[in-house]
């Protein structure tokens, strides 16, 4: 059994031994304290390189495209974000472009890498380092947002001339599915047991007895 | 086993809330780092109840000029017309398409303002120390946390609109000056979010307890 504080109350419990793909919450608040997969090492990293396949596609063809009397045009991604530099409004390019497509891709690849580390455990101590920018960039890599976003510019513009669905926007579809897919199959304390200490002089001491710096 | 309900801080112990390392501190003044993954402790977020507050305050100053400023302006060969985000709306409506006008409305409106009243409603709470409805009041902040983001599709719309339109021969779409102050909006109301700790909630409780002396 180990002991954890709820990160949503600080209620102190212990988890007990979890069965394959069993889940554990917090009896006081509901947070969810740990998530046994089933296949830690194996399934996650199959579905985090489909997502980078996903990725490259959603970016590097055309999102969507436009045809009005004989001409057509198409934009990508960041294409998107480039007009609306051009337009007079950085900040928001900037931010549209670090939200669609800065932020996933530098999400899939630090998962890509953490997940190819841990598999010879223990991993380095910067492992350790990448899982936590991973989990800051998490709540910024709006994909599912995204998507509902072009659909609704498909729809406003559907109105002035033809528009045409291009093949990255099937890709970000598919994105929004696997990433939730590799989160409910990503067990984060099984990789922190695989990665190395920061500090070297309590390798194999109770999980509860920390030193200070 | 004792039945007195025991938060991790009273017992001297501080989770790590990158990697949920359970650690007691040498000194209770200076928690230190994680022995394990490095990120700074503390007992609760540092100083969440004033960072939050203020992120909240500049979010609703904001969320004026983002509702009164255009975000998009169409410019064709007769005519000029700059749309609101509320516009906009009322334009998806009346062009048939009403699901995707109450998607961007609920996305654009609703939530941003529902997000900046609960954080305050959560916020005053902790201040005047209820004890009551705490699992209410943690649900209700994780709730903000996780719809936050969808306010953004109102900025990925306008980018996409703009972007395509450009090609269009007679016609185009400019972004307006309220795409700034809305997406300031969702982002600072992010950083709220982020920055406010729901253990706070729950402070009061254990308060309470100690106070009575269970």
């Amino acid at each position: 059994m180990e002991s954890t504080a709820c990160r949503g109350c600080d209620l102190l419990q212990r988890i007990p031994p979890l069965p394959p793909g069993g889940k554990a919450r917090c009896g006081r608040c509901g947070q969810l304290l740990a998530a046994r997969a089933a296949d830690p090492l194996d399934r996650p990293l199959a579905l985090t390189l489909a997502a980078a396949v996903a990725l490259v596609v959603a970016n590097a063809w055309p999102m969507m495209g436009l045809s009005v009397a004989g001409r057509e045009a198409s934009t990508t991604l960041i294409g998107g974000a480039y007009r609306m530099w051009m337009q007079g409004s950085e900040i928001t390019a900037v931010i549209v472009a670090f939200c669609a497509v800065f932020a996933p891709a530098a999400y899939v690849a630090l998962l890509l890498c953490v997940l190819a580390m841990i598999r010879r455990p223990p991993a380095p101590r910067w492992v350790g380092t990448l899982m936590r920018w991973a989990d800051h960039l998490r709540p910024w890599s709006m994909n599912e947002v995204l998507l509902l976003g072009m659909l609704v510019a498909l729809t406003k513009i559907a109105q002035l001339a033809t528009v045409i669905p291009g093949i990255a926007m099937y890709a970000i579809g598919a994105l929004v599915v696997l990433l939730p897919a590799i989160m409910s199959t990503f067990d984060s304390r099984e990789v922190w047991k695989r990665i190395a200490w920061a500090t070297r002089s309590v390798p194999d001491g109770p999980a509860i007895e920390g030193n200070d710096r | 086993m004792s039945t007195r309900i025991l938060a991790a801080a009273h017992a001297g112990l501080v989770s790590c809330r990158t990697c949920g390392l359970l650690v007691r501190p040498v000194t209770p003044t200076h928690v230190g780092h994680c022995p394990r993954c490095d990120e700074r402790l503390s007992w609760r977020h540092e100083h969440a109840i004033q960072r939050t507050w203020a992120l909240l305050i500049a979010a609703a100053i904001l969320y004026l000029p983002a509702n009164i400023l255009p975000v998009l302006t169409t410019n064709t060969l007769v005519s000029s017309q700059s749309d609101t985000i509320i516009s906009g709306v009322i334009y998806l409506y009346a062009s048939g398409s009403w699901p995707l006008a109450l998607i961007v409305l609920i996305a654009s409106v609703m939530i941003p303002l529902g997000k900046i009243m609960a954080l305050a409603f959560v916020l005053i709470s902790v201040r005047l120390r209820s004890a009551t409805s705490n699992r209410q009041r943690t649900r209700l902040f994780r709730t903000v946390e996780f719809i936050g983001r969808w306010s953004m599709l109102d900025v990925f719309v306008d980018t996409f609109v703009v972007a395509l339109v450009q090609v269009a021969p007679l016609m185009s779409v400019d972004p307006g000056p309220g795409v700034v102050y809305f997406m300031a909006v969702v982002v600072l109301t992010m950083f709220a979010a982020q920055s406010f700790d729901s253990r706070l909630i729950w402070d009061a409780a254990h308060a309470r307890q100690d106070r009575n002396g269970h």
